[in-house]
């Protein structure tokens, strides 16, 4: 009987998770070698690579920011309004991301409430890089709050309250002793807010007007290729994308398995402060 | 405090409110004649639909799949756990490139299933087939802990009093799993709705056929349609919100559970 189960479950992780991945790269390299590095060196692909790193590396770090900045407020202090700022905080997750890109349209668009100002001033947002930003780091806001509040919640205020009262001031404390605690769950949060930030299709679909050269990501230079009956091509983007999601998995087994490490080490020691179990994921 | 405040007002709230400030400005009449056109009806069956199929197949997978990582352990376990994953950290246009890809005529799948007349690309099928790969680790990550924590001793307990295998799932572990369960497929519910990247490939968004609702109204927005584009995008976050309160009565009630 479990062998059955195990085969059907393994036919079905096959099928459904394997293939797809290796499909990738084949796919990728149908061409040779060399159509697959031409390809991505092609001038529009190289700016589509370098805007979605740009992309990443403006909103990962604001959403790390907030992240922290929510998370520390939401566990380490009482306040009426907590239940709501954590619905508003999932709120990201719910809309779908067309809905959320047509958010952004409605606000900055040129029929859109500031429109009318920002045309004057001649900043323009939809349909130009700062509205993929805007975009993006609504979409990812989440990631980062997610992980670490329920690690802040189950490690209380019992350390910071014991470093406070040792004379540290609210920035040490905050340094030494609630960063550390929260490492791994922050590195987490760190790489699925980058995985995502770096992926976002439908969103990013909505508000960057597909400017060849100049308002594609990654994942929109691959449907534009692909409509372009160019697969390999499309294929080739694509796969640096797969090894950023292969990437991403390989840190989360990687931490896994270290915060597994220091548990064992600690209980060995025994009288510390073991290390904190990842949070259930039951949730995401 | 503040600057969590400031933050979140700035990138979340005004834009939400702007959307439905906008929505309040049409007119009952229109926003209702817009809602119900044909084009809009079908993409909603499609949508809805789909996401149902897709979510039942996680829930019924998911659980096998998950049963089989918690309960037994074979060679390559440990791969496979991390792999369920997959889905959630690819961006979901590769997903929907490499999907269509395997399914069409002459893919490595559609090979073999196109002349038995299954069509996975360009179908509603592909459509279920595509939101089946994204929900699937929603189903498995929300059953691996309850599975983890059910306590054996019931089940022995089950065991002593002469019940065998089949009856002791049906009746006593069947039971502890069902909030989970349900909790798992109403998150690949939620996120098939929602789900975009992926599809737009698969589908060939053939309207009144393989149309999903986001895509129409981004149609809609291509046509510079705003107020129709707003009035799908209302009906589908009232559905959104409604399955997240679902959602949230779900997982209190299975907290009570566990208790």
């Amino acid at each position: 009987m479990r062998f059955i189960l195990i085969a059907l479950a393994l036919a079905f992780c096959g099928v459904f998770l394997l293939l797809p991945l290796v499909n990738v790269f084949v796919q990728a390299l149908s061409k040779g070698i060399g159509f697959f590095w031409n390809s991505l060196v092609e001038p529009d692909s190289l700016s589509a690579i370098s805007l979605t790193i740009t992309v990443a590396a403006i909103s990962v770090p604001l959403n790390v920011l907030f992240g922290l900045a929510a998370a520390w407020a939401i566990a380490k202090f009482e306040f009426r309004f907590k239940s709501v700022l954590i619905t508003l905080i999932d709120l990201p997750f719910s809309v779908s991301p067309v809905v959320a890109g047509l958010m952004f349209v409605v606000l900055f668009g040129l029929q859109g409430f500031l429109g009318k100002w920002l045309d004057d001033h001649n900043i323009r947002i939809i349909f130009a890089v700062p509205g993929i930003v805007i975009a993006t780091t609504f979409v990812t806001f989440p990631f980062v709050a997610r992980e670490l509040i329920p690690l802040m919640q189950a490690t209380g205020s019992e350390q910071e309250q014991a470093a406070l009262t040792l004379g540290a001031n609210g920035w040490q404390t905050f340094w030494h002793v609630t960063l550390p605690s929260v490492k791994w769950g922050l590195i987490y949060g760190i790489i699925l807010c980058n995985a995502r930030a770096m992926g976002e299709f439908g969103e990013v679909s909505v508000v960057s007007g597909h400017i060849t050269g100049q308002t594609d990501t990654m994942p929109l230079r691959v449907e534009k290729l692909y409509n372009e009956y160019n697969a390999a091509a499309a294929f080739a983007i694509a796969c640096l994308l797969a090894l950023l999601a292969l990437a991403t998995l390989g840190v989360r087994t990687f931490m896994e398995w270290r915060q597994e490490q220091e548990f064992e080490r600690a209980q060995h020691v025994g009288g510390l402060t073991p290390a904190l179990q990842p949070a259930e994921r039951a949730d995401c | 405090m503040g600057f969590t405040l400031t933050y979140l007002s700035a990138l979340v709230l005004i834009p939400f409110a702007g959307l439905v400030i906008r929505a309040c400005g049409i007119s009952w009449h229109e926003f209702w004649q817009m809602v119900v056109s044909e084009r809009a009806l079908a993409a909603y069956r499609l949508t809805f639909g789909a996401s149902f199929v897709a979510a039942i197949a996680n829930a019924v997978f998911g659980t096998l799949l998950a049963w089989v990582l918690v309960r037994y352990d074979f060679p390559g376990r440990r791969m496979i756990d991390a792999m369920v994953d997959f889905p959630f950290a690819l961006p979901t246009a590769v997903a929907g490139l490499t999907l269509a890809n395997l399914f069409a005529e002459n893919g490595w799948l559609g090979r073999f299933l196109v002349p038995l007349g299954i069509k996975g690309a360009y179908t509603s099928l592909g459509v279920i087939l595509a939101l089946t790969f994204v929900g699937m680790p929603f189903a498995v990550r929300t059953l691996q802990p309850v599975l983890q924590n059910l306590e054996i001793e019931i089940e022995e307990a089950a065991a002593t009093l002469g019940a065998g295998r089949l009856r002791t799932f049906v009746s006593v572990v069947a039971p502890s799993l069902m909030p989970a369960v349900l909790t798992g497929f109403a998150l690949a519910f939620a996120r098939g709705i929602g789900e975009y990247g992926s599809i737009v490939f698969v589908s060939g968004n053939i309207p009144f056929k393989t149309e999903i609702a986001p895509y129409l109204i981004v149609m809609r927005l291509e046509e510079y349609n705003y107020t129709a584009a707003i009035a799908l995008a209302v009906v589908l976050l009232v559905f959104s919100f409604l399955l997240l309160m679902g959602i949230n009565q779900l997982e209190q009630w299975s907290a009570r559970f566990q208790k």
